[in-house]
């Protein structure tokens, strides 16, 4: 058997960023990219936000394309699935029966959308169908046939995936109605000021919202389905899309015994419980130095990117630890937001306004050290974010009284603590 | 203003040392930027990879960190230096002449 040399699994995000940062960081021999979509590596962001509301023929957004893979010596093997690793042979066998050997293996199988569950499931396929995932560009593509002016809207979770899918319903004339479990929208992750923000725009475009609301059963019929709710009530829609979050897909690891921990669980060098298998982005657990070697996993697109060219290094031998501070955004109508760090390990939280670009709050975890920043606004607020960024990197001691007044730089904190 | 071809884009002291401003002119938009060294350096003002403008974004040495998806380019070459962006910027001819700043952008 020929030897593959760097195999790579999964070709989203963090699959086309390790192709490429290997070949960036020297390694001259053979190098597979194996990924289950027909496409070529593409992003992920677009599918909920442009895909949905620009007109014409819509087209992935290319990470990099099939000729460049094939000009820096990717091979790359597309529509095809990986079934099994044998540890001890270094293969990966996939559908077809084709077998790769591998020198160093880096899993990025991603994530799955979570698939909802309801109280009685009795009839369990014919409800299953009419409900709505997003996470591919076919998914995307289906989504958007659907989104006609006038058909009525559910998405069932209000995090950002669905949040943004409802700003792109109201672009296309639908009626939207956004359906939350808990008290509030975007409970995880951003603290309540910020979602509250968020929910007044969407009402203020003329989404409806149903929070605490439990769902009992979806009824389907062929052209309408009726959800009813425990407190009740029941309404009719046209289409229903289920963004519930997201699990990490970790059915290769497991079926060949590695470690999992709320994801394929990895060292700080992004390395498995197998010292020739790696594994990055959205499908792995890793602990985070600047917050105390806790083990989180992150569903973000920098974060794919950056560990997927950290993993790159790693199977190259590099002993180097991933660092880097969290970061993530997300549009909706013309507000933006971004969060930077982990908001949910800080105690207390610390506004700061910037006048017209928007709130940038700072979240702190033991009175002076910086553990998160989140703001809203437009896309101004990227510049303290980037250096409220370099605040947590620098894990210097912070003032609040400083941080909170606006006439006070960022960046003049930064320099008088490096 | 405009002095063949140079036109009259701001004061040198309306941009912050190691900052960035924005700067339109008839439809175009362009960004200048003042380096931690006072120097002074124009580009196109859209990044590259999708239309944001850079003027949002964070200045760190010579380089312009887009405020979107953190591509990164140095301001004075043009330079694209970092994911997502692939394309270079287009960069102006600038000069400071008693704390006027003049971009040559024909
Ligand atoms: C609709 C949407 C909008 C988003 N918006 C934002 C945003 O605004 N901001 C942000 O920061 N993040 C956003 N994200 C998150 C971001 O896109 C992800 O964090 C990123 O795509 C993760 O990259 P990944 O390569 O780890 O996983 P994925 O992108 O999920 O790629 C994994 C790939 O592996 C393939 N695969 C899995 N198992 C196998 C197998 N056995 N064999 C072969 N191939 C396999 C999958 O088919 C998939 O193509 C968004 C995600 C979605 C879905
Ligand atoms: S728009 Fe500038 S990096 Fe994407």
């Amino acid at each position: 058997m020929k030897d593959n040399g760097m195999v790579i699994i999964g070709a989203g995000e963090t699959g086309a960023r390790a192709a490429a940062g290997l070949r960036e960081q020297g390694w001259t021999g053979a190098i597979t990219l194996i990924g289950e979509e027909s496409h070529a590596p593409y992003e992920r962001p677009p599918l909920s936000k442009q895909v949905l509301q620009e007109a014409g023929e819509p087209s992935p957004a290319y990470i990099v394309t099939a000729e460049k893979l094939k000009e820096q010596r990717i091979d790359f093997i597309h529509g095809s699935k990986a079934a099994s690793i044998d540890r001890n042979n270094h293969i990966v066998a996939i559908g077809d029966g084709r077998q790769f050997r591998y020198e160093r293996l880096l899993l990025a199988t991603g994530a799955r959308p979570r698939m909802l569950q309801l109280p009685d499931s009795g009839s369990g396929a014919s409800q299953a169908s009419n409900i709505r995932y997003l996470r591919s560009y076919a998914d995307a593509l289906a989504l958007r046939s659907r989104l006609q002016p006038g058909q009525r809207v559910a998405i069932i979770g209000g995090g950002f995936i669905g949040l943004e899918v409802a700003a792109s319903a109201r672009y296309q004339g639908c009626a939207v109605t956004v359906i939350e479990a808990g008290p509030r929208i975007l409970m995880r992750g951003v603290p309540e000021s910020i979602g509250r923000v968020v929910e007044a725009r969407h009402r203020g475009e003329g989404v409806s919202f149903k929070l605490n609301a439990g769902i009992q059963a979806i009824e389907s019929a062929e052209s309408e389905s009726i959800i009813t709710f425990t407190d009740g009530e029941a309404l009719a829609f046209d289409v229903i899309l289920a963004g519930i979050g997201a699990v990490p897909d970790t059915v290769l690891a497991s079926g060949c015994g590695l470690t999992i921990e709320n994801g394929i669980a990895v060292d700080e060098r992004l390395c498995t419980s197998d010292p020739d298998i790696f594994a990055a982005g959205d499908c792995c657990s890793f602990p985070h130095p600047l917050y105390g070697g806790m083990r989180i996993r992150l569903e973000a697109w920098r974060n794919a990117q950056e560990q997927g060219t950290h993993a790159a290094g790693s199977m190259l031998g590099s002993t180097e630890a991933y660092s880097a501070v969290p970061w993530f955004w997300s549009d909706q109508y013309d507000l933006t937001l971004q969060v930077t760090g982990l908001p949910h390990t800080a105690r207390t939280t610390v506004h700061r306004s910037l006048g017209a670009t928007g709130d940038l709050y700072f979240h702190l975890a033991d009175g002076y050290r910086l553990a998160a920043a989140s703001a809203i606004g437009r896309n101004g607020i990227a510049k303290d974010i980037r250096l409220a960024e370099m605040l947590i990197a620098s894990q210097a001691a912070l003032d609040p009284v400083q941080l909170a007044a606006p006439d006070i730089k960022l960046r003049s904190l930064l320099t008088i603590n490096a | 203003m405009t002095y063949e071809g140079w036109i009259a884009a701001c004061d040198a002291e309306d941009i912050d040392e190691e900052d960035v401003i924005r700067f339109d002119y008839e439809d175009r938009t362009f960004a200048i930027y003042r380096s931690d060294k006072s120097e002074y350096y124009a580009t196109d003002g859209y990044c590259t990879h999708e239309k944001f403008h850079l003027s949002d974004g964070l200045v760190m040495g010579k380089h312009i960190e887009c405020p979107k998806h953190n591509g990164r380019f140095d301001y004075t070459t043009g330079e694209a230096k970092r994911a997502p962006v692939c394309n270079a910027l287009q960069t102006y001819p600038v000069k400071n002449e008693a704390g006027q700043i003049w971009i040559k952008i024909s």
